[in-house]
């Protein structure tokens, strides 16, 4: 033991003359850029003291692809696809906002029947993330359980995509002016019954292991608190936003497509921490099947695209009949629609919160500029100001409580 | 104009741009409604209290989206756009401000320090420069990336691609290769503002000057069996029989064994062929090992 103790007061002397203290300094740590909680590369580089995160400075672009670059160089139907890549856990979320913001450039009318299998599958897809996001949050502060339970209502979801537009994930289905193609009812029905009985049962189940579970409240409850001032400057969007209780939901105070058809609620926060923002995510998901209901019950039957020839191509049938068809077909996929001239910025609820394309056109047939508003690249750069003086373990409930993906953040 | 379109419906707050005009002064110096969206144009100098002003008294909370536009034509090259969003009048607003590469925008970190990030993309991918942001870092590109990507002139495909090298045991950088030019077309209508001149139009006006003739194709490579030089008039004959174009003689020798294709009977077919060929294999060459040929088929002539 007095070896000891000589050896540590050699050790001690020069960096502190008092005897027996030891100098420490912070320690930095690398999280990422592969590590399985952090929802895709993000490299954040934090500084400990103790266990205690002093500064997080995240390091994006990890996945950056220049996507806003290549869509000004493809037509604005090539550049659809890259929406479904974005964040690739919620395709059509994105795609939404695009196909939007070239409607309202070309002042296109759609179809009802369109703008209502839209919302549908925008919900649908909104159930889709939020079965991706709870399941990941709750496996990151440590329960497998529920995850494996929601994959499979996601799995459900994606089968229905596939039914729809033949794609599970990318599925390129909303397109300028309406949707690609029809749904047959066997899938409507299919989707109702799920709705009734499949859905609620899985889902209810999921969440009932973890909402009033003892050790998902200690590692969520008081977690990141953000004040609403606070989430209005770090420009927070979606469940975040509503997590920090601010009643804001872009479906409700500036509806696209047949929302203000719709009747659902907004739920918020009261805490304005992880816990909430958690709860805020299954109630909107009990919304969205609300609004997928409607939906079902209310769709009339017609067309699923607008009827103005310049901008959608005609069907295979058609094609086959009407030399005129064939000509617009081929026109529309080799040169594609000219835009007029003009800038827009439309913003959609995405389920991530609001996903925004702000589209300046010159009057060919190709984007002049697409800035892609991504929802995670602000709350990303929250992370400094709501991870000081927390825990090193709470940083994976705080990433998963923001629902990050990287193929949205870095583009 | 009537909106038909279904994306977002916000309601126009009448009287704003008077408002706003009469709010900011000479720091305008124009507003734009287009497709129901407002945008301000305002002076460069006096962004942060415009900012300051329309967050405060104007009630935009919240800073969504700070987008760089490239315009390489215009004096002051670069347009960074501001999106305001009001929660409580539930209106979007743009601002945007001019600016090049050499002159700073100022910072509304102050303000709203979500513009942090914003303001560093903006820096990354066009290199506006914004005076009092602590931390203008690149963010969405490589560590250690040269050049502005977004930019107009920076090409599609890049000036570098990496690798990893086996010998290196490391991700190397080399200059971009393609097997194949980037192709752009620009679909412009050649009777509605085409600016180049279409092959072959040039011929109309003799050699115009200016017009792009397509570059001619390099000269084939000299082939090691015409040694002529290539200019040297060379008359067109017949002399020998490697002019005529024919090929090798026949094998003759075989012609000869095989009995003549007339003189065969109407049934026999393979069977003398087979025979009289296989007889001279073993015969004549009994020491040497026989290369293993494919029976030969003969087809008959004369036979339908």
């Amino acid at each position: 033991m007095s070896d000891y103790l000589d050896k540590l007061d050699h050790l001690t002397d020069a960096a502190d003359p008092e005897y027996g203290d030891t100098a420490i300094q912070n320690y930095t740590i690398n999280f990422g850029p592969q590590h399985p909680a952090a929802h895709g590369v993000l490299r954040l580089v934090m500084e400990l003291d103790g266990e205690i995160v002093e500064r997080c400075d995240p390091h994006v672009g990890l996945l950056h692809r220049g996507t806003e670059k290549l869509i000004e160089y493809k037509t604005y139907l090539q550049a659809l696809p890259y929406f479904d890549r974005l964040d690739y856990c919620s395709p059509l979320g994105m795609e939404h906002s695009y196909v939007l913001a070239i409607e309202k450039l070309l002042n296109l009318e759609v179809p009802i029947r369109a703008q209502y299998l839209r919302v549908f599958f925008a919900e649908l897809t909104r159930i889709c993330n939020h079965m991706l996001n709870l399941g990941s949050h709750v496996m990151d502060v440590g329960a497998m359980t529920p995850n494996l339970w929601l994959f499979e209502i996601r799995e459900d979801c994606l089968n229905f995509f596939e039914r729809a537009s033949g794609a599970r994930m990318h599925s390129a289905y909303f397109r300028p002016g309406g949707v690609h193609q029809d749904v047959p009812l066997k899938l409507l029905t299919d989707i109702g019954d799920w709705l009734d009985k499949r859905m609620p049962t899985l889902f209810e189940d999921a969440i009932s292991l973890v909402a009033d579970n003892r050790i998902f409240k200690q590692r969520n409850v008081d977690i990141a608190v953000c004040s609403k001032e606070d989430a209005l400057k770090w420009g927070f969007s979606g469940p975040m936003l509503r997590g920090s209780g601010i009643p804001w939901d872009i479906r409700k105070a500036q509806p696209y497509d047949v929302y203000d058809r719709m009747d659902f609620d907004i739920p918020v926060g009261t805490n304005f921490d992880c816990y909430d923002r958690f709860m805020v995510r299954v109630e909107e998901v009990r919304q969205s099947m609300r609004i997928m209901k409607q939906c079902l019950s209310e769709m009339p039957e017609g067309p699923i695209a607008s009827l103005d020839r310049k901008v959608v191509p005609p069907k295979r049938g058609e094609m086959k009949r009407s030399m005129e068809a064939l000509i617009h077909h081929f026109k529309l996929y080799t040169e594609g629609f000219h835009v007029p001239a003009g800038e827009v910025y439309v913003a959609t609820e995405s389920p991530k919160g609001e996903f925004g394309v702000y589209l300046v056109s010159d009057g060919t047939n190709k984007p002049y500029r697409c800035k892609i508003r991504p929802t995670a690249f602000s709350h990303l750069q929250a992370m400094d100001f709501m991870m000081k003086g927390h825990m090193l373990a709470d940083t994976t409930a705080v990433l998963g409580a923001m629902d990050i993906v990287f193929g949205e953040c870095d583009r | 104009m009537s909106d038909l379109s279904p994306a977002p419906r916000i309601k126009p707050i009448e009287g704003l741009a008077d408002a706003l005009r009469s709010a900011l002064g000479d720091a305008v110096y124009a507003i734009k409604d287009q497709h129901g969206e407002l945008s301000v144009g305002v002076a460069r100098e006096a962004l942060a209290d415009v900012m300051e002003t329309l967050r405060d008294r104007f009630a935009y909370q919240q800073l969504m989206e700070i987008a760089g536009v490239d315009y390489p034509e215009r004096a002051e090259r670069f347009e960074v756009c501001y999106h305001l969003l009001s929660v409580t009048k539930n209106h979007r607003l743009r601002v945007k401000v001019r600016t090049d590469e050499d002159n700073a925008v100022p910072t509304v970190t102050h303000l709203w320090p979500v513009a942090g990030w914003l303001e560093r993309e903006v820096f990354d991918m066009y290199g506006v420069l914004f005076a009092g942001n602590t931390d203008l870092r690149r963010i969405l590109t490589d560590y250690g990336f040269k050049g502005h990507p977004f930019r107009k002139d920076f090409p599609l495909t890049g000036y570098v691609e990496l690798r990893y090298s086996e010998e290196q045991k490391r991700v190397v950088y080399e200059p971009v290769k393609l097997a194949q030019d980037f192709r752009s077309f620009d679909f412009m209508s050649p009777w509605e503002g085409a600016q180049y001149v279409l092959p072959g139009d040039e011929k109309a006006h003799g050699e115009a000057p200016g017009a792009p003739t397509p570059v001619p194709a390099p000269p084939p490579p000299p082939s090691p069996v015409a040694a002529t030089p290539a200019n040297a008039p060379v008359p067109k004959t017949t002399e020998k029989p490697s002019q005529t174009g024919a090929g090798e003689p026949a094998n003759t020798d075989a012609a000869d064994r095989s009995p003549p294709q007339d003189a065969l009977p109407a049934g026999a077919t393979k069977a003398p062929v087979r025979r009289s060929r296989t007889k001279a294999a073993t015969g004549d060459e009994p020491a040497t090992p026989v290369k293993p040929k494919a029976p030969r088929v003969r087809k008959p002539k004369g036979e339908a």
